[in-house]
Protein backbone atom coordinates (compact mmCIF):
# COMPACT_ATOMS: atom_id res chain seq x y z
CA UNK A 1 0.00 0.00 0.00
CA UNK A 2 2.79 2.12 0.55
CA UNK A 3 3.99 1.93 -3.30
CA UNK A 4 0.04 3.02 -4.07
CA UNK A 5 0.63 6.09 -2.00
CA UNK A 6 4.13 7.14 -3.19
CA UNK A 7 2.71 6.99 -6.50
CA UNK A 8 0.23 8.92 -6.17
CA UNK A 9 2.38 11.16 -4.35
CA UNK A 10 4.59 11.30 -7.22
CA UNK A 11 1.73 12.10 -10.10
CA UNK A 12 0.49 14.34 -8.30
CA UNK A 13 3.92 16.69 -8.01
CA UNK A 14 4.63 15.82 -11.51
CA UNK A 15 0.74 17.36 -12.47
CA UNK A 16 1.60 20.56 -10.59
CA UNK A 17 5.39 20.70 -11.86
CA UNK A 18 3.92 20.41 -15.46
CA UNK A 19 1.12 22.79 -14.45
CA UNK A 20 3.59 25.41 -13.35
CA UNK A 21 6.11 24.84 -15.92
CA UNK A 22 2.92 25.58 -18.82
CA UNK A 23 1.69 28.41 -16.85
CA UNK A 24 5.06 30.41 -16.86
CA UNK A 25 5.69 29.81 -20.08
CA UNK A 26 2.59 31.12 -21.66
CA UNK A 27 3.01 34.06 -19.45
CA UNK A 28 6.48 34.62 -20.52
CA UNK A 29 4.60 34.17 -24.17
CA UNK A 30 2.36 37.06 -23.45
CA UNK A 31 4.80 39.25 -22.38
CA UNK A 32 6.77 38.92 -24.91
CA UNK A 33 4.44 39.66 -27.36
CA UNK A 34 3.32 42.57 -25.47
CA UNK A 35 7.01 43.96 -26.21
CA UNK A 36 6.94 42.45 -29.45
CA UNK A 37 3.13 45.09 -29.91
CA UNK A 38 4.76 48.44 -28.99
CA UNK A 39 8.16 47.93 -30.36
CA UNK A 40 5.68 47.90 -33.78
CA UNK A 41 4.54 50.89 -32.68
CA UNK A 42 7.63 52.33 -32.33
CA UNK A 43 8.85 51.61 -35.36
CA UNK A 44 6.21 53.10 -37.31
CA UNK A 45 6.54 56.32 -34.33
CA UNK A 46 10.00 56.54 -35.84
CA UNK A 47 9.06 56.01 -39.29
CA UNK A 48 6.53 58.89 -39.04
CA UNK A 49 8.78 60.76 -37.63
CA UNK A 50 11.47 60.20 -40.85
CA UNK A 51 8.42 60.68 -43.46
CA UNK A 52 7.28 64.27 -41.92
CA UNK A 53 10.17 66.33 -42.74
CA UNK A 54 9.94 64.67 -47.21
CA UNK A 55 5.98 66.30 -46.76
CA UNK A 56 6.89 70.05 -45.21
CA UNK A 57 9.34 69.99 -48.26
CA UNK A 58 6.93 68.60 -51.01
CA UNK A 59 4.45 71.01 -49.54
CA UNK A 60 6.08 74.46 -48.91
CA UNK A 61 6.73 75.09 -52.18
CA UNK A 62 3.04 74.52 -53.19
CA UNK A 63 1.35 75.97 -50.61
CA UNK A 64 3.48 78.80 -48.63
CA UNK A 65 0.70 80.77 -46.86
CA UNK A 66 0.25 77.60 -44.90
CA UNK A 67 3.00 77.68 -42.69
CA UNK A 68 1.67 77.85 -39.29
CA UNK A 69 -0.31 73.88 -39.97
CA UNK A 70 3.73 73.06 -41.15
CA UNK A 71 5.19 74.42 -38.08
CA UNK A 72 2.41 72.44 -35.95
CA UNK A 73 3.57 69.36 -37.70
CA UNK A 74 7.35 69.99 -37.05
CA UNK A 75 6.65 70.83 -33.02
CA UNK A 76 4.92 67.88 -32.65
CA UNK A 77 7.21 65.72 -34.68
CA UNK A 78 9.64 65.69 -32.33
CA UNK A 79 7.83 64.50 -29.46
CA UNK A 80 6.98 61.17 -31.69
CA UNK A 81 10.85 59.72 -30.46
CA UNK A 82 11.15 61.13 -27.12
CA UNK A 83 9.20 60.74 -23.96
CA UNK A 84 6.79 58.46 -22.24
CA UNK A 85 4.58 55.87 -24.45
CA UNK A 86 1.70 57.61 -23.68
CA UNK A 87 3.24 60.58 -24.83
CA UNK A 88 4.34 59.49 -27.94
CA UNK A 89 0.94 58.05 -28.63
CA UNK A 90 -0.69 61.57 -27.73
CA UNK A 91 2.23 63.46 -29.81
CA UNK A 92 1.05 60.61 -32.97
CA UNK A 93 -2.62 61.57 -32.61
CA UNK A 94 -1.82 65.18 -33.04
CA UNK A 95 -0.08 64.66 -35.97
CA UNK A 96 -2.76 62.58 -37.94
CA UNK A 97 -5.40 65.63 -37.24
CA UNK A 98 -2.50 68.17 -38.29
CA UNK A 99 -1.49 65.43 -41.68
CA UNK A 100 -5.62 65.29 -42.31
CA UNK A 101 -5.33 68.87 -42.90
CA UNK A 102 -2.46 69.14 -44.86
CA UNK A 103 -3.84 66.41 -47.51
CA UNK A 104 -7.07 68.26 -47.45
CA UNK A 105 -5.16 71.29 -48.36
CA UNK A 106 -3.96 69.53 -51.49
CA UNK A 107 -7.74 69.93 -52.81
CA UNK A 108 -7.32 73.80 -53.30
CA UNK A 109 -3.83 73.14 -55.05
CA UNK A 110 -4.31 71.15 -58.27
CA UNK A 111 -0.40 70.95 -59.39
CA UNK A 112 0.40 69.78 -55.51
CA UNK A 113 -2.33 67.21 -55.74
CA UNK A 114 -0.87 65.73 -59.26
CA UNK A 115 2.58 65.42 -57.22
CA UNK A 116 3.60 62.43 -57.84
CA UNK A 117 6.10 62.66 -54.12
CA UNK A 118 3.33 64.50 -52.57
CA UNK A 119 1.12 61.26 -53.70
CA UNK A 120 3.33 58.63 -52.53
CA UNK A 121 4.04 60.32 -49.19
CA UNK A 122 0.64 60.68 -48.76
CA UNK A 123 0.25 57.01 -48.85
CA UNK A 124 3.48 55.80 -47.09
CA UNK A 125 1.74 58.18 -44.29
CA UNK A 126 -1.74 56.63 -44.12
CA UNK A 127 0.32 53.35 -44.33
CA UNK A 128 1.87 54.24 -41.32
CA UNK A 129 -0.90 55.51 -39.75
CA UNK A 130 -2.61 52.23 -39.98
CA UNK A 131 0.28 50.45 -38.89
CA UNK A 132 0.08 52.64 -35.89
CA UNK A 133 -3.17 52.46 -35.38
CA UNK A 134 -3.03 48.25 -35.79
CA UNK A 135 -0.30 48.04 -33.36
CA UNK A 136 -2.19 49.88 -31.21
CA UNK A 137 -5.46 47.59 -31.15
CA UNK A 138 -2.82 44.59 -31.17
CA UNK A 139 -0.91 46.14 -28.31
CA UNK A 140 -4.39 46.74 -26.43
CA UNK A 141 -5.82 42.76 -27.13
CA UNK A 142 -2.29 40.99 -26.25
CA UNK A 143 -2.29 42.85 -22.73
CA UNK A 144 -5.83 42.49 -22.24
CA UNK A 145 -5.22 38.86 -22.72
CA UNK A 146 -2.06 38.55 -20.48
CA UNK A 147 -4.06 40.63 -18.19
CA UNK A 148 -7.03 38.28 -18.12
CA UNK A 149 -4.41 35.18 -17.86
CA UNK A 150 -2.66 36.87 -14.95
CA UNK A 151 -5.57 37.44 -12.78
CA UNK A 152 -7.96 34.74 -13.02
CA UNK A 153 -7.16 31.80 -10.84
CA UNK A 154 -5.27 29.61 -10.12
CA UNK A 155 -2.52 31.20 -12.64
CA UNK A 156 -2.89 34.25 -10.42
CA UNK A 157 -1.35 32.28 -7.57
CA UNK A 158 1.85 31.58 -9.79
CA UNK A 159 1.50 35.14 -11.10
CA UNK A 160 1.99 36.80 -7.94
CA UNK A 161 4.73 34.10 -6.62
CA UNK A 162 6.74 34.86 -10.07
CA UNK A 163 6.31 38.57 -10.09
CA UNK A 164 4.30 39.43 -13.28
CA UNK A 165 2.83 42.33 -12.86
CA UNK A 166 -0.51 43.60 -14.57
CA UNK A 167 0.09 45.88 -17.65
CA UNK A 168 -1.35 48.56 -18.91
CA UNK A 169 -3.56 49.22 -22.68
CA UNK A 170 -2.52 52.76 -24.23
CA UNK A 171 -5.49 55.05 -24.19
CA UNK A 172 -7.25 56.76 -27.23
CA UNK A 173 -8.88 59.80 -27.31
CA UNK A 174 -12.62 59.62 -27.79
CA UNK A 175 -12.91 60.99 -30.97
CA UNK A 176 -9.87 58.88 -32.60
CA UNK A 177 -11.91 55.35 -32.02
CA UNK A 178 -12.55 55.08 -35.33
CA UNK A 179 -9.63 53.78 -37.93
CA UNK A 180 -9.28 56.93 -40.07
CA UNK A 181 -11.01 56.34 -43.66
CA UNK A 182 -9.05 58.23 -46.57
CA UNK A 183 -10.89 57.97 -50.01
CA UNK A 184 -8.48 58.83 -52.82
CA UNK B 1 -10.99 33.93 -28.25
CA UNK B 2 -8.20 34.01 -31.31
CA UNK B 3 -6.67 30.41 -30.24
CA UNK B 4 -9.71 29.08 -29.43
CA UNK B 5 -10.85 29.84 -33.16
CA UNK B 6 -8.04 27.89 -34.50
CA UNK B 7 -8.35 25.31 -31.90
CA UNK B 8 -11.89 24.42 -32.87
CA UNK B 9 -10.47 24.50 -36.62
CA UNK B 10 -8.11 22.34 -36.28
CA UNK B 11 -10.46 19.68 -34.50
CA UNK B 12 -13.24 20.15 -36.84
CA UNK B 13 -10.43 19.13 -39.27
CA UNK B 14 -9.82 16.17 -37.43
CA UNK B 15 -13.17 15.48 -37.49
CA UNK B 16 -14.04 15.98 -41.17
CA UNK B 17 -10.41 13.67 -41.59
CA UNK B 18 -12.22 10.69 -39.35
CA UNK B 19 -15.98 11.26 -41.55
CA UNK B 20 -14.59 11.10 -44.75
CA UNK B 21 -12.43 8.28 -43.77
CA UNK B 22 -14.86 6.41 -42.93
CA UNK B 23 -16.86 7.19 -46.39
CA UNK B 24 -14.13 6.41 -48.27
CA UNK B 25 -14.46 3.04 -46.36
CA UNK B 26 -17.51 2.67 -46.56
CA UNK B 27 -17.43 3.36 -50.29
CA UNK B 28 -14.76 0.06 -50.43
CA UNK B 29 -16.91 -2.11 -48.50
CA UNK B 30 -19.66 -1.71 -51.23
CA UNK B 31 -17.50 -1.89 -54.04
CA UNK B 32 -15.85 -5.06 -53.14
CA UNK B 33 -19.00 -6.44 -52.20
CA UNK B 34 -21.11 -5.53 -55.37
CA UNK B 35 -17.82 -6.88 -57.35
CA UNK B 36 -16.13 -9.75 -55.79
CA UNK B 37 -18.52 -10.77 -53.14
CA UNK B 38 -15.25 -10.00 -51.29
CA UNK B 39 -16.03 -6.62 -48.59
CA UNK B 40 -12.32 -6.78 -47.39
CA UNK B 41 -10.20 -6.00 -50.62
CA UNK B 42 -12.33 -3.54 -51.74
CA UNK B 43 -12.07 -1.79 -48.31
CA UNK B 44 -7.88 -2.16 -48.73
CA UNK B 45 -7.90 -0.88 -52.14
CA UNK B 46 -9.59 2.20 -51.05
CA UNK B 47 -7.42 2.62 -47.85
CA UNK B 48 -4.58 2.42 -50.29
CA UNK B 49 -5.82 4.96 -52.83
CA UNK B 50 -6.44 7.15 -50.06
CA UNK B 51 -2.93 6.61 -48.74
CA UNK B 52 -1.48 7.86 -51.81
CA UNK B 53 -3.76 10.13 -53.26
CA UNK B 54 -3.79 12.45 -50.20
CA UNK B 55 -0.61 13.70 -49.43
CA UNK B 56 0.08 14.39 -53.17
CA UNK B 57 -2.84 16.82 -53.67
CA UNK B 58 -2.31 17.72 -50.01
CA UNK B 59 1.34 18.98 -50.76
CA UNK B 60 0.90 20.10 -54.54
CA UNK B 61 -2.21 22.17 -53.65
CA UNK B 62 -0.67 25.50 -53.24
CA UNK B 63 1.60 25.50 -56.19
CA UNK B 64 -1.68 23.90 -58.34
CA UNK B 65 -3.80 26.31 -57.73
CA UNK B 66 -1.73 29.16 -58.37
CA UNK B 67 -0.82 27.69 -61.61
CA UNK B 68 -4.38 27.13 -62.53
CA UNK B 69 -5.49 30.43 -61.58
CA UNK B 70 -2.38 31.77 -63.58
CA UNK B 71 -1.86 34.34 -60.75
CA UNK B 72 1.77 35.97 -60.86
CA UNK B 73 3.53 37.11 -57.76
CA UNK B 74 4.09 40.92 -58.05
CA UNK B 75 6.60 43.37 -56.39
CA UNK B 76 6.62 46.08 -54.23
CA UNK B 77 7.35 48.76 -56.72
CA UNK B 78 5.05 47.74 -58.49
CA UNK B 79 1.95 47.53 -56.33
CA UNK B 80 3.09 49.91 -53.66
CA UNK B 81 -0.75 50.19 -51.83
CA UNK B 82 -1.63 46.73 -52.39
CA UNK B 83 1.75 46.20 -50.32
CA UNK B 84 0.83 48.75 -47.91
CA UNK B 85 -2.61 47.58 -47.09
CA UNK B 86 -1.98 44.02 -46.95
CA UNK B 87 1.52 44.84 -44.66
CA UNK B 88 -1.19 46.93 -41.98
CA UNK B 89 -3.24 43.55 -41.77
CA UNK B 90 -0.49 41.70 -40.96
CA UNK B 91 0.49 43.61 -37.98
CA UNK B 92 -3.05 43.47 -37.05
CA UNK B 93 -3.20 39.97 -37.43
CA UNK B 94 0.43 38.95 -36.41
CA UNK B 95 0.28 36.98 -39.28
CA UNK B 96 3.84 36.53 -41.38
CA UNK B 97 3.70 38.99 -44.37
CA UNK B 98 1.98 36.60 -47.42
CA UNK B 99 3.59 36.77 -50.88
CA UNK B 100 1.26 38.28 -53.03
CA UNK B 101 -0.24 37.22 -56.84
CA UNK B 102 -2.03 39.47 -59.30
CA UNK B 103 -4.14 37.89 -61.56
CA UNK B 104 -4.99 39.80 -65.00
CA UNK B 105 -8.41 39.58 -65.10
CA UNK B 106 -11.48 42.00 -65.12
CA UNK B 107 -13.76 40.39 -62.90
CA UNK B 108 -13.23 41.58 -59.51
CA UNK B 109 -12.12 39.15 -57.30
CA UNK B 110 -9.35 37.13 -54.49
CA UNK B 111 -8.53 33.73 -52.92
CA UNK B 112 -5.87 33.15 -50.16
CA UNK B 113 -3.63 29.63 -50.23
CA UNK B 114 -0.97 28.48 -48.22
CA UNK B 115 -1.43 25.34 -45.90
CA UNK B 116 0.42 27.13 -42.89
CA UNK B 117 0.93 30.68 -42.54
CA UNK B 118 4.16 30.95 -43.21
CA UNK B 119 3.56 29.74 -46.38
CA UNK B 120 0.60 31.87 -47.03
CA UNK B 121 -0.17 33.30 -50.26
CA UNK B 122 -2.96 35.73 -51.09
CA UNK B 123 -3.88 36.81 -54.57
CA UNK B 124 -6.27 39.41 -56.51
CA UNK B 125 -7.52 40.04 -59.75
CA UNK B 126 -6.56 43.21 -61.74
CA UNK B 127 -10.48 44.23 -61.80
CA UNK B 128 -10.34 44.36 -58.05
CA UNK B 129 -7.63 46.33 -57.82
CA UNK B 130 -8.94 48.87 -59.79
CA UNK B 131 -12.77 48.99 -58.39
CA UNK B 132 -12.17 49.01 -55.23
CA UNK B 133 -10.72 52.33 -52.56
CA UNK B 134 -8.37 51.53 -50.16
CA UNK B 135 -10.96 51.30 -47.51
CA UNK B 136 -12.67 48.00 -49.07
CA UNK B 137 -9.27 46.92 -50.27
CA UNK B 138 -8.35 46.34 -46.32
CA UNK B 139 -11.49 44.71 -46.17
CA UNK B 140 -11.11 41.80 -48.73
CA UNK B 141 -7.17 41.52 -47.63
CA UNK B 142 -8.47 41.17 -44.28
CA UNK B 143 -10.99 38.28 -44.96
CA UNK B 144 -8.30 36.49 -47.17
CA UNK B 145 -5.81 36.65 -44.34
CA UNK B 146 -8.60 35.39 -41.88
CA UNK B 147 -8.85 32.49 -44.04
CA UNK B 148 -5.32 31.84 -43.83
CA UNK B 149 -5.08 32.37 -39.79
CA UNK B 150 -7.83 30.28 -39.20
CA UNK B 151 -6.05 27.41 -41.26
CA UNK B 152 -9.02 27.56 -43.64
CA UNK B 153 -7.09 26.43 -46.92
CA UNK B 154 -5.67 23.06 -45.24
CA UNK B 155 -9.13 22.20 -44.12
CA UNK B 156 -10.67 22.92 -47.30
CA UNK B 157 -7.75 21.21 -49.16
CA UNK B 158 -7.90 18.23 -47.50
CA UNK B 159 -11.96 18.11 -48.26
CA UNK B 160 -10.73 18.82 -52.01
CA UNK B 161 -8.70 15.59 -52.32
CA UNK B 162 -11.09 13.72 -49.52
CA UNK B 163 -13.84 14.34 -52.47
CA UNK B 164 -11.37 13.58 -55.24
CA UNK B 165 -11.23 10.18 -53.56
CA UNK B 166 -14.25 9.33 -53.35
CA UNK B 167 -15.77 10.41 -56.96
CA UNK B 168 -12.20 8.28 -58.12
CA UNK B 169 -13.91 5.29 -56.03
CA UNK B 170 -17.43 5.63 -56.87
CA UNK B 171 -16.59 6.12 -60.72
CA UNK B 172 -14.30 3.04 -60.69
CA UNK B 173 -17.19 1.21 -58.06
CA UNK B 174 -19.89 1.96 -60.89
CA UNK B 175 -17.76 0.51 -64.43
CA UNK B 176 -16.63 -2.53 -62.55
CA UNK B 177 -20.65 -3.19 -61.93
CA UNK B 178 -21.19 -2.93 -65.45
CA UNK B 179 -18.72 -4.11 -66.89
CA UNK B 180 -18.38 -7.46 -65.81
CA UNK B 181 -21.35 -10.15 -64.51
CA UNK B 182 -21.26 -10.82 -61.33
CA UNK B 183 -21.39 -14.29 -59.80
CA UNK B 184 -22.46 -13.76 -56.35
CA UNK B 185 -25.52 -15.62 -55.53
CA UNK B 186 -24.73 -15.86 -52.03
CA UNK B 187 -24.44 -12.18 -50.96
CA UNK B 188 -27.79 -11.27 -49.25
CA UNK B 189 -30.25 -8.82 -51.12
CA UNK B 190 -30.33 -6.08 -48.36
CA UNK B 191 -26.85 -5.86 -48.28
CA UNK B 192 -26.36 -5.44 -51.88
CA UNK B 193 -29.40 -2.59 -51.66
CA UNK B 194 -27.61 -0.94 -49.45
CA UNK B 195 -23.76 -1.44 -51.35
CA UNK B 196 -25.44 -0.19 -54.33
CA UNK B 197 -26.56 3.00 -52.19
CA UNK B 198 -23.49 4.10 -50.87
CA UNK B 199 -21.96 3.83 -54.22
CA UNK B 200 -24.14 6.12 -55.70
CA UNK B 201 -24.91 8.71 -52.92
CA UNK B 202 -22.02 8.97 -51.05
CA UNK B 203 -19.89 11.01 -53.96
CA UNK B 204 -23.03 12.97 -53.36
CA UNK B 205 -22.63 13.45 -49.84
CA UNK B 206 -19.09 13.82 -49.76
CA UNK B 207 -19.46 16.89 -51.87
CA UNK B 208 -22.32 17.91 -50.17
CA UNK B 209 -20.43 18.05 -46.70
CA UNK B 210 -17.26 20.02 -48.59
CA UNK B 211 -19.65 22.67 -49.75
CA UNK B 212 -21.44 23.08 -46.70
CA UNK B 213 -18.33 23.65 -45.21
CA UNK B 214 -17.10 26.29 -47.18
CA UNK B 215 -19.83 28.00 -46.79
CA UNK B 216 -19.81 28.32 -42.99
CA UNK B 217 -15.87 29.43 -43.82
CA UNK B 218 -16.71 32.39 -46.07
CA UNK B 219 -18.84 33.71 -42.53
CA UNK B 220 -16.06 32.66 -40.37
CA UNK B 221 -13.52 34.47 -42.89
CA UNK B 222 -15.84 37.61 -42.48
CA UNK B 223 -15.94 38.01 -38.93
CA UNK B 224 -12.76 37.40 -38.49
CA UNK B 225 -11.99 40.57 -41.11
CA UNK B 226 -13.61 42.41 -39.22
CA UNK B 227 -12.03 41.72 -35.82
CA UNK B 228 -8.85 43.09 -37.62
CA UNK B 229 -9.88 45.33 -39.39
CA UNK B 230 -12.54 47.27 -36.72
CA UNK B 231 -14.49 48.73 -39.71
CA UNK B 232 -17.20 46.18 -41.29
CA UNK B 233 -18.24 48.85 -43.91
CA UNK B 234 -15.08 48.28 -45.79
CA UNK B 235 -15.43 44.77 -46.29
CA UNK B 236 -19.36 45.39 -46.99
CA UNK B 237 -18.97 47.68 -50.10
CA UNK B 238 -16.65 45.60 -51.24
CA UNK B 239 -18.73 42.72 -51.38
CA UNK B 240 -21.49 44.35 -52.68
CA UNK B 241 -19.40 45.64 -55.54
CA UNK B 242 -18.00 42.41 -56.17
CA UNK B 243 -21.34 40.77 -56.27
CA UNK B 244 -22.76 43.61 -58.55
CA UNK B 245 -20.39 42.35 -61.07
CA UNK B 246 -21.80 40.17 -63.63
CA UNK B 247 -18.04 38.47 -65.18
CA UNK B 248 -16.79 35.78 -64.67
CA UNK B 249 -12.96 35.05 -63.79
CA UNK B 250 -12.17 33.48 -66.97
CA UNK B 251 -9.38 31.00 -65.36
CA UNK B 252 -11.76 29.99 -62.63
CA UNK B 253 -12.19 25.96 -62.32
CA UNK B 254 -15.06 24.16 -60.32
CA UNK B 255 -12.04 22.76 -57.91
CA UNK B 256 -10.62 26.40 -57.09
CA UNK B 257 -13.99 28.14 -57.00
CA UNK B 258 -14.73 27.56 -53.03
CA UNK B 259 -11.65 29.35 -52.24
CA UNK B 260 -12.58 32.78 -53.86
CA UNK B 261 -14.29 35.26 -51.96
CA UNK B 262 -16.89 34.88 -54.03
CA UNK B 263 -18.21 33.05 -56.34
CA UNK B 264 -15.75 33.29 -59.72
CA UNK B 265 -17.68 31.04 -62.19
CA UNK B 266 -21.60 31.28 -63.28
CA UNK B 267 -22.22 34.82 -62.06
CA UNK B 268 -24.91 35.39 -64.40
CA UNK B 269 -27.20 32.92 -63.32
CA UNK B 270 -29.57 34.06 -60.70
CA UNK B 271 -29.91 31.25 -57.76
CA UNK B 272 -27.58 32.29 -55.48
CA UNK B 273 -28.22 29.63 -52.54
CA UNK B 274 -28.69 26.02 -53.10
CA UNK B 275 -26.94 23.24 -51.41
CA UNK B 276 -24.56 22.79 -53.84
CA UNK B 277 -23.37 26.68 -53.76
CA UNK B 278 -20.13 27.11 -53.12
CA UNK B 279 -20.27 30.53 -51.63
CA UNK B 280 -23.53 31.66 -49.11
CA UNK B 281 -25.59 34.26 -50.27
CA UNK B 282 -24.19 37.44 -50.56
CA UNK B 283 -27.34 39.30 -49.19
CA UNK B 284 -26.49 37.05 -45.98
CA UNK B 285 -23.07 37.76 -45.63
CA UNK B 286 -23.70 41.10 -45.91
CA UNK B 287 -26.29 41.20 -43.43
CA UNK B 288 -24.76 39.48 -40.67
CA UNK B 289 -22.09 41.78 -41.52
CA UNK B 290 -24.34 45.06 -40.79
CA UNK B 291 -25.14 43.38 -37.41
CA UNK B 292 -21.73 43.15 -36.09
Amino acid sequence: MIHVGLIIGIAVIAILVIYAIVTYNSLIKFRNWIQEAWSQIDVQLKRRHDLIPNLVNTVKGYATHEKETLEKVIQARSQLVSGSAQDRIDADNEIQQTLKSIFALAESYPDLKANQNFLSLQEELTSTENKVAYSRQLYNKTVAEYNIKRETFPTIILANMMNFKRQEQLEIPEAEREVPTVEF
Amino acid sequence: MLYKQIQTNKRKTMLLLSFFTLIVVGVGWAIGYLVNNDSLTGIIIALVILAFYLPITYLSATSQVLSMSGAKEVTREEYPQLYAVVEELCIASRLPMPKIYVINDPSPNAFATGLKPEKGVVAFTTGLLETLNREELAGVAAHELAHIRNYDIRLMTICIALVGVIAILADFGTRMMFGRRRGNQKSHPALLIIALVFVILLPFVSRFVHLAVSRNREYLADATAVEFTRNPTGLINALEKISADPRDVKKAKSATAAMYIDRPTGRKSKKRSSWFATHPPMENRIERLQNM
